[in-house]
């Protein structure tokens, strides 16, 4: 481990090519413990790329990845269950998978932590999504990680789901988890994220808090800054060359 | 490890449809394949006239037989339906009603008795065939030419004994019965002794010469004639069979089908199931949330076989029990039909591996298990001379690539006391498995792909 690292993750010059196409070009930053990061930006940004590769899944052509202490937790953009298994099933499978001396204690404290405790019995399939995908973020935590990775964690939510998830999601955050999520909508990523990273091409164009975002925004794009958020952010890229 | 088994038991378990299909594929094939072994051929059905008087004897070799005695050798061979005339008989095969008719004429036994006399007749019998389906038309003319061809060789044989018979009364004499009396026959060497006992008694001259070629002639024509009897009796059957077995013993028809049903149930239960768990692995997105720490693509695979010979053995074990009702099996070797079940199903549960790490999708999966396991086990069971040499030696590779064969080999060999050994096809199921192995492996690289 390295000793001069006091963040609780950092990436250095991320290079990640496939073929001739370079996903990531050069990506660095870092995310602090208790810090909600939000990695945003247009379709084909590299976000999943960047999230695999911190996750250890893909292996960089370039650069490296430090972590502080501690696990990496994952929770993938598609609900990585079982659903034929019920919720109790699911969580006491990966609980067993990850070699916990009490399997069944953990799985009732996630149980508890995502609020299903009252449907462990229930088949994944039969469950909404947003309860799925907090079953799937459940799973990713059972490894007791100190950084949490999200890859698109409200894809395919209602606006209710939504809001259950990032209640979830930011009390999590608030008793010390470092939480990492991607998403390609912007409004999301302003209200959720602490600090905002935004790729674009696999570029790292932006890398600071909401405040500052809306600040360079409307520096680089001042005929759209009367305008949305959103707006803005897409004139915004579009003086980038994206 | 255990974990993920479990696991993928109560996946199973939740899929009824599936676990159906488990437990009533096995017990389908049992029965169709009990019914198959347990019962003979189905007889063609056969309109029979009989127009032979029935207190007619053949009688051929100075030996009688009842006239019956053709009808129910007949009738053992080919379903037969009792018709009053020819015109019924032809209107019966005409409608469909029966497959073909066989017509004995009155005359029949008259003509067949007259083959042993001076002015012998031809016997004849007549077939009337519906040629409308031509595979039971050629079973029809099978089965009746074979009887004719029988009743051909009987006859034959007596009429060849007796002319033997005749002779060795021309060779050495004796009584013929003629008309209900008895003719003494003198014979060639009683002849030849009383011309030579009366040579001497003759003066030298052209009489004495004249003797002495009428005895010559007679001896010679003895000696000839010696000659000539066994000639005659292999005139009956001219050509005999000499069979010898080579490349191997073949088993019994029943337990050479027993082993194609197991193996083939080994083989859908093993290939199907590990093929389509692995893939559901993806489908559930699970893959690369196990293989991040939890638990490595080698430990994951061996899982997947793990769970398709546990599964296969079980099933394949139920499969020959349900058998047991039609045909008894030596249960004393329940140790070699383990062996060979244990080792067939790791191979073909390995190759299952491999199709499911390359196919990726549940139902990509299952359709690319059938679309390959069916064929292959239809090459395995082609025999040699069947095709082409050409043909046979690509069919041979195909086949023995593909761990089908090599298990039906062990199954057999398992099966069957007096089989083959079961050493060959377990190794060649071992290496099978290895291959197959290092496959699924290379394979599950695509399945890393997010």
């Amino acid at each position: 481990m390295d000793g001069t690292v006091t963040a609780a993750l950092q990436a250095r010059e991320l290079v990640k090519r496939y073929g001739e196409r370079e996903a990531l070009r050069g990506v660095s930053f870092e995310a602090l413990a208790g810090e909600l990061v939000a990695v945003t930006g247009p379709n084909g940004a590299g976000k999943t790329t960047l999230l695999s590769i911190l996750a250890g899944i893909l292996k960089p052509d370039g650069g490296e990845v430090v972590v502080a202490a501690g696990e990496v937790g994952w929770v993938p953009q598609q609900a990585a269950l079982y659903r034929r298994l019920t919720v109790e099933e699911n969580l006491l499978l990966f609980a067993r998978l990850e070699g916990h001396g009490d399997p069944r204690a953990s799985t009732e404290e996630m149980l508890e932590l995502s609020g299903l405790r009252e449907r462990r019995g229930e088949i994944v399939a039969r469950l909404s999504g947003g309860n799925q995908q907090r079953i799937n973020i459940a799973i990713g935590l059972l490894s007791r990680p100190r950084v949490l990775l999200l890859d698109e964690p409200s894809v395919g939510l209602d606006p209710r789901q939504r809001a259950r998830l990032w209640k979830f999601v930011s009390g999590l955050a608030e008793r010390g988890t470092t939480v990492i999520f991607s998403t390609h909508d912007i409004q999301e990523a302003e209200r959720y994220g602490g600090r905002l990273l935004v790729l674009a091409d696999g570029e790292s164009l932006f890398d600071g808090s909401p405040a500052e975002l809306r600040e360079a925004v409307r520096r680089e794009a001042p005929e759209a800054a009367d305008r949305d958020f959103e707006t803005a952010f897409v004139s915004f890229l579009h003086h980038r060359g994206h | 490890m255990r974990w993920l088994l479990l696991k993928d038991l109560q996946i199973l378990r939740r899929s009824p449809l599936q676990a159906v299909l488990l437990v009533a594929y096995p017990i389908l094939i049992a029965v169709l394949v009990g019914f198959a072994v347990s019962r003979g051929p189905e007889k063609p059905r056969v309109a029979f006239l009989n127009e032979v008087p029935a207190d007619s004897r053949v009688s051929v070799g100075g030996q009688q037989l009842p006239a019956a005695g053709v009808s129910s050798r007949i009738c053992s061979r080919v379903e037969c339906v009792d018709v009053k005339n020819r015109d019924e008989a032809l209107e019966k095969v005409e409608s469909g009603d029966v497959l073909g008719a066989l017509v004995l004429p009155a005359d029949l036994v008259t003509k067949i008795n007259s083959l042993s006399t001076l002015a012998p007749g031809t016997p004849k019998v007549e077939v009337l065939v519906n040629e409308e389906d031509p595979v039971k038309a050629s079973l029809v003319d099978e089965r009746i030419s074979t009887l004719l061809a029988q009743a051909n060789l009987a006859i034959a044989r007596r009429i060849a004994a007796e002319g033997g018979h005749y002779l060795n009364l021309l060779i050495d004499g004796g009584e013929l019965p003629v008309l209900g009396q008895s003719i003494h026959i003198l014979g060639l060497r009683a002849t030849a002794q009383i011309l030579t006992a009366l040579e001497p008694a003759l003066p030298a001259g052209p009489l004495r010469t004249s003797l002495q070629q009428v005895t010559n002639f007679a001896g010679e024509a003895r000696d000839n004639l010696n000659i000539a009897g066994p000639l005659i009796e292999r005139l009956a059957q001219p050509i005999q069979v000499d069979k010898v077995a080579v490349g191997g013993s073949s088993p019994p028809l029943e337990i050479f089908a027993i082993a194609v049903a197991a193996t083939l149930t080994l083989a859908f239960v093993t290939v199907l199931l590990v093929a389509g768990s692995l893939a559901l692995e993806r489908e559930e997105n699970a893959f690369p949330r196990l293989t991040r720490g939890l638990i490595s693509r080698e430990a994951l695979l061996a899982e997947k076989v793990l769970l398709g010979v546990g599964v296969g053995l079980i099933v394949t074990l139920l499969m020959l029990a349900g058998l047991e009702i039609f045909v008894p099996l030596e249960w004393s070797r329940i140790g070699l039909w383990l062996l060979a079940i244990l080792a067939g199903g790791a191979a073909l549960a390995a190759a299952g591996a491999a199709l499911g790490a390359a196919a990726r999708e549940v139902r990509a999966v299952s359709l690319l298990a059938f679309m390959v396991t069916l064929p292959v086990a239809f090459l395995s069971l082609v025999p040699s001379g069947a095709v082409g040499s050409g043909i046979f030696d690509v069919i041979g590779v195909v086949t023995a690539v593909f761990p089908f064969k090599p298990a039906l080999q062990a199954m057999t060999a398992a099966l069957d006391s007096a089989g083959p050994g079961i050493g060959g096809p377990l190794l060649h199921l071992a290496i099978l498995m290895v291959a197959y192995g290092l496959l699924a492996r290379l394979a599950l690289r695509r399945f890393a792909a997010v």
